[in-house]
């Protein structure tokens, strides 16, 4: 019988997964083994966990088996990395196991890490300091939430890169809408903090949307770079000395690739993989191959920069194992929903290049969706696109009228 | 929006913040302009700093102030000292690349 070769996958979330079965279609099956591998059995519908605190979804919305979303002919295997070891093309598990690959695609993600500021996973760490990133963090908050009398609530970033970039600004502006329809907003005071230079950073994003933040009444601090959390005084810190305080924080902390980048030295200093930007392969060695929230690419981290990535990684692996050039296809599309609450969402749409601007999406001068303008459907839209995520993208079905490149019809430059 | 700006006998593109939109005219001289006209003077250890930002910006490194806090060069107190109240602005405006932005 002929040896055949393997394709390991590290991780079985969204990039992981949709890389599993666009391979499975292509490969071909007796040369090559497609195994992919998780420390858990469980797939997180990671943009739910916005709703969570907020009751707009229940647990069951966002949370289902891994194994029903991986073809039949790909191996799962469910046990924690423990070690890359690029030299020897082999994965070691916690458990003792190893795992020999003839190509690796690093799909691990990124996590949060509390422990990287002073203070923030203190004594206050889940009584009045709260995460929305984790289902664990979301679930707390949203226990939090229902029984809070009111006060300063501040939203915060930490810093750069973090997945879902303005998952923290939808979360201001749902919860101007929850505690408006509470009819208690006049007992909350909302402030967004941001290492930044503003919510909004880029020229025509500000121009269009700084409204927002005046509409909804949120007061915003800028360019704070945190130093401390101060859990006995419920204030956060900066380098510059300015301090503001809280009596509920919701923040974002570092967001960092896994552990197992970092063991294995293949990261940057937040253990992100350095990969190229246009053929997604490994900066570490020529048979890895890395997507979705674990690269250190320049474009954001969220699910459909992963769905459009898989598109162009998936071609490029196949060129890989026909050993032809890989193409630097990839230009770093995004293509986000935005709530903003009241039953309103945006779109916006962008890449490496260009950044969010007015237009139509998908179609070219039809829509129905537009671009960075607030609608209803654009929010019918983020709420339909849960039942596209599980059973279309996950899959690698092609969504209509999508593409993986960004497309320059029906937007106004 | 892209305007002409001249500076120390050179013309640079610049957006509507004063960040300059093309790298490559970037030269010492402008990048000394620059801090002048953001009431920094330039000593070598912020000239190693605005090294250390430029060559990351060159190979599509994203950067932010923790992370020029673990670079080696400085550590965040003293990059405040260099480039006082949003020293991360600052410095890269005098880096002649653009400020880091999300993606909105």
């Amino acid at each position: 019988m002929k040896h055949k070769k393997n394709i390991l996958i590290l991780g079985a979330g969204t990039a992981g997964t949709i890389m599993a079965n666009q391979l499975v279609k292509e490969v071909d099956p007796h040369s090559w083994h497609i195994t992919i591998a998780d420390a858990t059995d469980t797939h997180y519908y990671q943009p739910g966990f916005l709703f969570l605190p907020f009751g707009i979804y229940d647990e069951e919305d966002v949370k289902k088996p891994i194994r029903s979303f991986l073809p039949d002919e790909v191996k799962f295997v469910q046990e924690k990395a423990s070690e890359i070891k690029s030299e020897e093309q082999q994965v070691l598990f916690e458990s003792g196991k190893n795992i020999h690959y003839d190509i690796l695609i690093i799909a691990t993600g990124s996590t949060i890490d509390s422990s990287e500021i002073e203070g923030m996973n203190g004594p206050e760490w889940r009584k009045s300091i709260f995460d929305f990133y984790t289902f664990e963090g979301a679930k707390a908050l949203r226990e939090k939430l229902a029984t809070w009398g009111g006060g300063k609530l501040v939203v915060h970033i930490t810093e750069m890169p973090i997945k879902c970039p303005v998952a923290p600004l939808e979360f201001s502006f749902l919860a101007d809408d929850f505690f408006g329809k509470k009819g208690m907003r006049d007992k909350v005071d909302i402030t967004y903090v941001t290492p930044l230079s503003g919510a909004f950073t880029k020229p025509r994003a500000t121009q269009k949307l700084e409204y927002l933040l005046k509409e909804k009444n949120i007061n915003i601090v800028s360019d704070f770079a945190i130093e401390s959390v101060d859990n006995e005084n419920k204030s956060i810190k900066d380098y510059s000395g300015k301090e503001v305080p809280f009596d509920l924080l919701v923040t974002v902390p570092t967001n960092k690739g896994s552990q197992v980048i970092e063991k294995s030295g293949l990261g940057d200093e937040l253990n992100f993989v350095p990969t190229d930007k246009g053929t997604l392969q490994s900066k570490v060695s020529p048979n890895i191959f890395v997507l979705g929230d674990a690269t250190n690419i320049p474009t954001s981290k969220a699910g459909s920069v992963t769905h459009f990535q898989a598109e162009i990684l998936f071609e490029n692996v196949l060129r890989f194992i026909r050993k032809e050039e890989l193409l630097p296809e990839f230009d770093g599309h995004a293509n986000c929903f935005i709530e903003t609450g009241k039953g309103k969402a945006l779109l916006i749409d962008f890449n490496y290049d260009h950044e969010p601007v007015e237009g139509t999406f998908p179609i070219a001068g039809i829509g129905p969706l537009r671009l960075l303008k607030e609608s209803r459907m654009n929010h019918w839209g983020k709420l339909a696109f849960r039942w596209v995520y599980w059973n279309m993208l996950l899959k690698a079905r092609p969504i209509p009228f999508v593409k993986a490149r960004m497309s320059l019809a029906g937007k106004n430059f | 929006m892209i305007m002409l700006k001249e500076l120390v006998g050179n013309t640079i593109d610049v957006n509507e913040e004063g960040f300059m939109t093309d790298f490559t005219q970037w030269n010492t001289q402008i990048g000394e302009a620059l801090a002048t006209e953001n009431e920094i003077s330039m000593t070598p250890k912020h000239w190693e700093v605005i090294t250390y930002i430029q060559t990351e910006y060159k190979n599509n490194v994203p950067l932010s102030i923790r992370k020029i806090g673990k670079s080696g060069v400085v550590d965040i107190k003293e990059f405040y000292t260099l480039f006082p109240n949003a020293p991360l602005k600052t410095a890269t405006k005098i880096a002649g690349i653009p400020k880091p932005v999300s993606c909105i």
